[in-house]
C-alpha cells in the first residue's frame, strides 16, 4: 500500500490507534481478569462493542458514497440486512439436527411451513467460504444492477435517494412473506455455532469482536486507499460538478457504478459480523428507518473524512443504548433532534470541530 | 400496416443501413489546411431558428473571434462542435476525415476539442494543480484511474502549463478561493491539459479587470499556432487587441468576415451590431 494513504489523516490515525488499544485490551480484561475485578470486561460489553463495530463499518461504507461521491443513500441498510441474511443462512444451517423439530436437512421454519426440501437458494450455504462470498455477492450484485439502471438513466439527487429508500422497503416487504423462504417476520435465529465455536462461548464472543475490529480497519484503509487516489478525486469532482468532470472524458457513471457496488459489498461484510454478535436477523433490517439512521451518524460525525464516520456511529449508537435504557420512547425524539441541530449548528459533523480545533491551534 | 411502412423503410434498396457504414475515420487530416468545416447549419429550438444556414471555416492554427450581438447563436454554434446540441441539418466535420455529427460529447472531447464555457467551472474542492491532474489526457478508466500516479512527464507536464496559465505559485491552493480571473485561466489551463487541437473560448474576459485581459490576450495569442483557437467576445478592444480575423454572427448566419478595421467599416455590421450601440 502506497505511504498516502495515512499521510495526512490525523483523525485517521489517531482512530486507527485508539480502535487498536481498544482491540488488545478488551480481550485481555474480558478473559484474563477474573469476573469480580473492576477493571472485568463482561462478555455483554464485548459483543455490544462488536456490534458497534460493524455499525462503524456500515457508516464507512454510507459515507464513501455520500461524502465522497454525492449519493446520498438512504437504502444502505438494505445491503447489511442481504450480508447478515447470508450470514443467517449458514448459520442456520449449522444447526443442524438441534433444532426443535429435529430435522437435519431442514431449517425449523421450514418444517413448521411443511416444506419437504432445502430450496435451490439454500444450497451450498452449509459450506462457510460459500456462504462468506455470498456476503460479498448478493450486496454487491444488486448494488451493480440497482446503479446500473439509475446511473445510467442519470437519476441524482433525492430521486436516487428516493429510489434507494424505495428498494430497502420493498425488500423488507419481501422478505416479511413467508414464501419468500427466509423465516418470513421471525427470520432467522438459534443460532448455534460458527465454524464449529459455540456462540455463547466467550472465546467466540471476543473473537468476533476483533474481526469486526479487523474488518473495520480493512474497510478503512480500504475507502482511504480510494479516496487518496486519483479514483477519489475524481469522485469528489463527480460530487461538486458532475457534468463538468463528464465533459473532460470520465464516465462518470461507471465511476458511480464500482464505487457504489464497493460500498455495498462493504454494508454486506458489516451485516455478516453483525448477525452472529447480535444473534438473529429479521427483515425489521430492512426497515427504511434504519438506512436514515446510518446518515444521521455520518451527518453527526462529520462527512467526507471516514474517521467521522465512525465516530458518529459510536457515538450515536452509544446514545442510543444508553437513552433505550432510561428512556425508551425519547429516542427518536432525540435523534431527530441531534440532527437537526448537527446539521445547523456544525454543517461538518464533530469531526469538522476537530478538524477546525486543529487548523487554530 | 404501419410494420410494412416501417419495414419498406428499413429495407430500402437505394440505402446501407445505418450500422454498416463504416466509422470515419478518428484520425485528424488537417492536410487541406482546415481544421472545422460547419456547412449549412439549421437548427430550431421551439420554433425559433437560432442558427440558420451557417457556413463557417476554421484555418488550422488560426486565431478567430466571433462576435456578434446577444442571442446571436455563438453559444449555439460551439453547442453543435462539441455535440452538446444536434443540427437539424447540415454538416460539421473535423478536419478531412471526422464526422462531428455521428460522436457523442466524450468522443469530441477525447479527438481533441476543448471548450470553455461562459461560466467558469472548475472543481472548487480541488487544488490548482489536481484542477489539471483531473483534466490531463490519460487512461480515464475506472481501474486505471484507481492505479494512476503522476509520472515524472505528466509533472513537467503540469508544471509547463502552470506556467502557461500564470499560476505557479497557486498550485497547492484551493481553487475555489482563486480569483475569477485565475479561475478562468485555470480553466483555460485544464483546457490545455487535454492536449485539445482546437480550443473554444467562450467570453473568457466576462468580469475581468484590465490587467487580467491583457494577460488573457498574451495568453490566448501564445496558445494560437500550436492549437487553433475560436473566441467568442463582446469586448471590442480585448477582440481587437487579440484577433487578426474575425466573424460577425448575426441571427444565426455570418453577416461578415475579416479583419477588425473591414469588419468595422462594413455598413451591415454598423446597422445590426456596432450601430446598435451594444459594442462599448
Ligand atoms: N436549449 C435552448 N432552448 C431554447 N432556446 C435556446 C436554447 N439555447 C439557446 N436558445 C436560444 O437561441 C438563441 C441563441 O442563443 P446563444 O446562447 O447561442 O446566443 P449567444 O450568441 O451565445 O448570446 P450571448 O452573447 O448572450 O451569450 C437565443 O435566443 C437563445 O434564447
Ligand atoms: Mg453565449
Amino acid at each position: 500500500m502506497r505511504l498516502g494513504t495515512l499521510h495526512l489523516d490525523r483523525g485517521g490515525q489517531i482512530f486507527l490507534l485508539l480502535l487498536a488499544l481498544t482491540t488488545l485490551l478488551v480481550p485481555v480484561l474480558n478473559l484474563a481478569v477474573p469476573a469480580d475485578s473492576p477493571l472485568h470486561v463482561s462478555t455483554f460489553t464485548v459483543t455490544l462493542l462488536g456490534k458497534y463495530l460493524t455499525y462503524a463499518l456500515l457508516a464507512i461504507a454510507v459515507d464513501l458514497v455520500w461524502g465522497y461521491l454525492g449519493i446520498l443513500s438512504l437504502g444502505h441498510g438494505a445491503f447489511f440486512a442481504l450480508g447478515g441474511y447470508a450470514m443467517g443462512m449458514y448459520l442456520m444451517r449449522q444447526i443442524g439436527d438441534r433444532g426443535v423439530y429435529g430435522n437435519p436437512e431442514l431449517p425449523d421454519f421450514m418444517v413448521f411451513l411443511n416444506w419437504q426440501e432445502l430450496p435451490w437458494f439454500w444450497q451450498g450455504f452449509d459450506i462457510f467460504w460459500f456462504a462468506a462470498l455470498m456476503v460479498m455477492l448478493v450486496p454487491g450484485v444488486l448494488a451493480f444492477v440497482f446503479g446500473w439502471l439509475a446511473f445510467r438513466s442519470r437519476v441524482t439527487g433525492v430521486y436516487l435517494s428516493i429510489i434507494t429508500q424505495a428498494l430497502t422497503y420493498a425488500l423488507m416487504l419481501a422478505f416479511f412473506r413467508n414464501e419468500m423462504g427466509f423465516g418470513g417476520n421471525n427470520g432467522l435465529t438459534d443460532f448455534k455455532d460458527l465454524l464449529g465455536f459455540d456462540l455463547q462461548s466467550d472465546a467466540t464472543r471476543v473473537g468476533l469482536f476483533i474481526a469486526s475490529a479487523l474488518a473495520v480497519v480493512g474497510g478503512y484503509l480500504a475507502c482511504r486507499y480510494i479516496v487518496t487516489s486519483k479514483l477519489g478525486r475524481v469522485t469528489v469532482a463527480i460530487r461538486d460538478a458532475e457534468s463538468r468532470t463528464r465533459f473532460i472524458g470520465y464516465r462518470v457513471e461507471r465511476f458511480k457504478l464500482w464505487v457504489f457496488t464497493f460500498s455495498a459489498v462493504l454494508a454486506g461484510i458489516a451485516g455478516a459480523l453483525y448477525v452472529p454478535q447480535v444473534g438473529i436477523i429479521n427483515p425489521g433490517e430492512f426497515s427504511p428507518i434504519n438506512s436514515i439512521e446510518i446518515v444521521v451518524w455520518v451527518a453527526i460525525g462529520g462527512r467526507a473524512t471516514l474517521y467521522g464516520a465512525v465516530l458518529g456511529a459510536l457515538l450515536v449508537n452509544y446514545g442510543k443504548t444508553y437513552l433505550t435504557g432510561v428512556m425508551p420512547d425519547a429516542w427518536l425524539f432525540a435523534l431527530g433532534g441531534l440532527f437537526v441541530l448537527v446539521t445547523l449548528l456544525l454543517p461538518q459533523g464533530i469531526a469538522g470541530l476537530l478538524r477546525r480545533k486543529e487548523a487554530t491551534a | 400496416m404501419k410494420t410494412l411502412d416501417t419495414l419498406r423503410t428499413t429495407m430500402r434498396r437505394d440505402q446501407v443501413w445505418e450500422i454498416m457504414v463504416p466509422k470515419t475515420g478518428l484520425e485528424l487530416d488537417i492536410s487541406h489546411g482546415t481544421i472545422l468545416y460547419l456547412e449549412d447549419i439549421s437548427v430550431t429550438f421551439d420554433g425559433f431558428r437560432a442558427i440558420n444556414h451557417l457556413n463557417l471555416y476554421i484555418d488550422a492554427g488560426e486565431l478567430r473571434c466571433i462576435i456578434g450581438p446577444n442571442g446571436a447563436g455563438k453559444t449555439t454554434m460551439m453547442d453543435i462542435i462539441t455535440g452538446k446540441t444536434r443540427p437539424d441539418t447540415g454538416t460539421a466535420w473535423f478536419g478531412q476525415s471526422i464526422d462531428l455529427l455521428r460522436l457523442s460529447e466524450p468522443e469530441i472531447a477525447s479527438l481533441g476539442i476543448g471548450r470553455k464555457f461562459q461560466k467558469p467551472t472548475v472543481f472548487e474542492h480541488h487544488s490548482v494543480m489536481e484542477n489539471l491532474e483531473l483534466a490531463m489526457a490519460a487512461d480515464k478508466r475506472v481501474w486505471p484511474t484507481l492505479l494512476a500516479r503522476l509520472t515524472p512527464e505528466q509533472h513537467e507536464r503540469i508544471d509547463g502549463v502552470l506556467e502557461t496559465i500564470g499560476l505557479q505559485e497557486h498550485r497547492a491552493r484551493r481553487a475555489g478561493a482563486l480569483s475569477h480571473g485565475q479561475k478562468q485561466w485555470l480553466e483555460i489551463g485544464m483546457l490545455l491539459m487535454q492536449d485539445p487541437h482546437l480550443l473554444l473560448v467562450d467570453e473568457p474576459v466576462a468580469g475581468m479587470t484590465h490587467q487580467e485581459m491583457d494577460r488573457t490576450a498574451e495568453l490566448l495569442k501564445s496558445l494560437a499556432g500550436r492549437h487553433t483557437v475560436v473566441v467568442v467576445e463582446h469586448d471590442m478592444d480585448f477582440v481587437r487587441s487579440i484577433a487578426n480575423k474575425v466573424t460577425v454572427l448575426h441571427q444565426g448566419s455570418v453577416l461578415a468576415e475579416g479583419t477588425m478595421d473591414e469588419v468595422q467599416n462594413d455598413p451591415r455590421v454598423i446597422e445590426v451590431y456596432l450601430g446598435g450601440g451594444d459594442g462599448h
